[in-house]
């Protein structure tokens, strides 16, 4: 489940989307009739279909909060990842506004405390000519109109969190938007179980006259108006801006030296366009027929050498200069390790990646990622002597570069170029591969 | 074996989560006012009168002048600010100047106040003073009994007479 957190929080979006859209079919949208339009819900529509609607919007809190303190864990916030991170961060907002406007839709005492802590919080910063309360603070103030706005903002926020849903995924190669399949439906049978066991209820009707003596808030959308309450409105802003801008600063004050990015070599580069396909940060573009690395965006993996059809060891020239290539550690660099370690010890060769679980033994060789290995090196070695070949990636799910071991199962399983020949027999033992001569 | 230990893991993991978000979904409650306490709002929307009146120009005045820009009345658009005393129990409890909205301080002034008080009979006073000097243009005092968990709402509507007390 750790693995797919941006995944399922697309889905519980979806999953939002289509009960709220559902939802909206007998909904009211006037102060006579809104609280009356969803206690006479069915039990199968009010009790599950909005229940399902609620726990997904706070599930999609907790999905979207771990995401974010795992990326902030492993440290893929900084360098070229920052843009990932950056525009993720207006997201947060846009999802605590689309959840706390969704509640004053049912115009019950929950509704009337959060609308009311929310305007006093915008007062409490100067925002509005008027002060947003005071349009709540007696029925003659409160008309139809207002619904209009309130279903108009429990559209268009979620709308624009999704513009930015996809705009945050723009710089990843083959972004994990989908769940997988047992675990989506896993979670959607556990939110109708949760719908079914504690339905939720609306509280009383709004009463412009009264304080609710105590209120049953959703402690995952609407903790700010407590805290609100317990500091104060310019407490509140203080720290919601301070947290917004330590999150948008981290890129910077967590700045580390980047590795020298991906080069390419014109003379090599004949424009297949198989390092643009395979980059899973989107750093790469064809440039007529060229590649052209977006420096910005590279993240030094050396996808894009194990990549490219020119780095392969048999080519006869001294100076093995692949297509695209890591200064650091180049193609001809892995051709002369994989050459020395034939000479040293032919009866095991063993490529690792850096990131790979288990400490690297003396002989072996090392690389960025399992997919900067082109499979004619698997060949190569085997032809050269080597009895027994081993390619160890990152953990299932857990790759430093998001797509190595995707990629390397494709192209070691002959169903992505540059592939394995039919001569090599590939066996996977979870994150290890085994490679021979049939 | 191995895939019913990982949905049983998978299971161990949601099932607390889903536990988790039916409690907090809607516990534990939370009162906005002690349980023995009521609210009271100062509400307003007000404009003061222009700070100083409208003069008629002269006719120096109107030659210097765009063709376009003689109107023959000069009246600055700058107001007053508001002062608000809020008494309660004999006791000033809010005393705020509320400057007018605007770049050119011509527009509204604006205030919203709230003030949980301990539920009973209080003795409220509230004035407001939108002209300079001493004194106030506006005042009005009332012994009121609010029951807890009630709300008074004190408005300002200038057409009706100055505040209004609304229960």
């Amino acid at each position: 489940m750790l693995r797919h957190l941006g995944a399922l929080g697309f889905l519980l979006f979806w999953l939002l989307a289509a009960s709220g859209i559902t939802l909206y079919i007998r909904f009211d949208t006037s102060v006579a009739s809104a609280y009356q339009s969803i206690g006479e819900l069915e039990w199968w529509f009010g009790g599950v279909l909005r229940s399902m609607h609620r726990y997904a919007a706070d599930a999609f809190v907790i999905v979207v909060l771990a995401h974010l303190i795992r990326e902030l864990a492993a440290g893929r916030f900084r360098g070229f990842r920052a843009f990932s991170w950056i525009s993720g961060v207006p997201l947060l907002w846009l999802m605590y506004a689309s959840g706390i406007v969704g509640y004053w839709l049912v115009w019950d005492t929950r509704a009337q405390f959060s609308a009311l802590a929310t305007a006093e919080w915008l007062y409490g910063a100067g925002i509005g000519a008027e002060p947003m309360a005071r349009n709540f603070l007696g029925a003659e103030q409160i008309s139809d109109r207002l619904f209009s706005l309130f279903v108009f903002l429990h559209i268009g926020l979620p709308l624009a969190l999704l513009a930015g849903m996809w705009v945050h995924v723009q710089r990843l190669g083959r972004p994990a938007t989908v769940a997988p399949r047992a675990r989506a439906l896993g979670a959607i049978a556990l939110l109708a179980v949760l719908a079914l066991a504690q339905p939720v209820l609306s509280q009383a009707r709004w009463d412009p006259g009264a304080v609710p003596p105590a209120i049953s808030i959703d402690w995952f959308l609407q903790f700010a108006h407590p805290l609100m309450y317990a500091t104060s409105p310019a407490a509140l802003w203080a720290l919601t801006l301070g947290a917004t801008a330590l999150l948008v600063a981290l890129p910077w004050l967590a700045r580390r030296p980047r590795p020298a990015v991906a080069v390419v070599s014109a003379e090599n580069c004949n424009g297949c366009g198989r390092c643009v396909a395979d980059c899973p940060y989107e750093a790469i573009r064809l440039t007529g027929r060229r590649a052209e690395v977006l420096a910005e965006r590279c993240a030094a993996c050396g996808i894009c050498a194990g990549a490219c059809p020119s780095s392969t060891p048999f080519r006869s020239v001294a100076e093995l200069v692949s297509g695209i290539d890591l200064p650091e550690l180049t193609v001809h660099d892995l051709r002369r390790q994989l050459q020395a370690a034939l000479a040293a010890r032919p009866e095991s060769v063993v490529f690792r990646c850096e990131y790979a679980k288990g400490a690297c033994a003396g002989g072996d060789i090392s690389l960025r990622c399992l997919a900067m290995l082109p499979p004619s090196f698997i060949e190569y070695a085997l032809r050269h002597g080597a009895r027994r070949v081993q390619a160890i990636g990152c953990r299932v799910g857990e790759c430093k570069w998001r797509l190595g071991l995707e990629l390397s199962a494709e192209r070691f399983a002959g169903a992505r170029e540059p592939h394995l020949r039919a001569n090599v027999r590939a066996t996977r033992l979870n994150d290890a591969y085994t490679f021979a001569l049939r | 074996m191995k895939q019913a230990l990982r949905i049983a893991a998978q299971l161990a993991l949601y099932v607390p989560l889903m536990a988790l978000i039916g409690y907090f979904s809607s516990a534990p409650k939370f009162s906005p006012v002690g349980g023995n306490e009521a609210l009271l709002r100062l509400s307003f929307i007000h404009a003061a009168p222009r700070k100083a009146p409208c003069r008629e120009r002269s006719a120096e005045e109107l030659a210097k002048l765009a063709p376009n820009m003689r109107a023959a009345l000069d009246c600055p658009r700058e107001r007053a600010p508001l002062l608000v005393e809020l008494e309660l129990d004999g006791k000033v409890v809010l005393r705020r100047e509320v400057p007018p909205a605007g770049l050119k301080r011509d527009g509204n002034a604006t205030l919203y106040h709230r003030l949980p008080v301990p539920a009973g009979k209080h003795r409220i006073a509230v004035r407001l003073r939108e002209r300079p000097g001493a004194g106030f243009d506006y005042a009005r005092e009332a012994t009121v009994e609010l029951a807890p968990g009630r709300v008074l709402l004190i408005d300002f509507v200038a057409a009706q007479g100055g505040f209004l007390f609304r229960l």
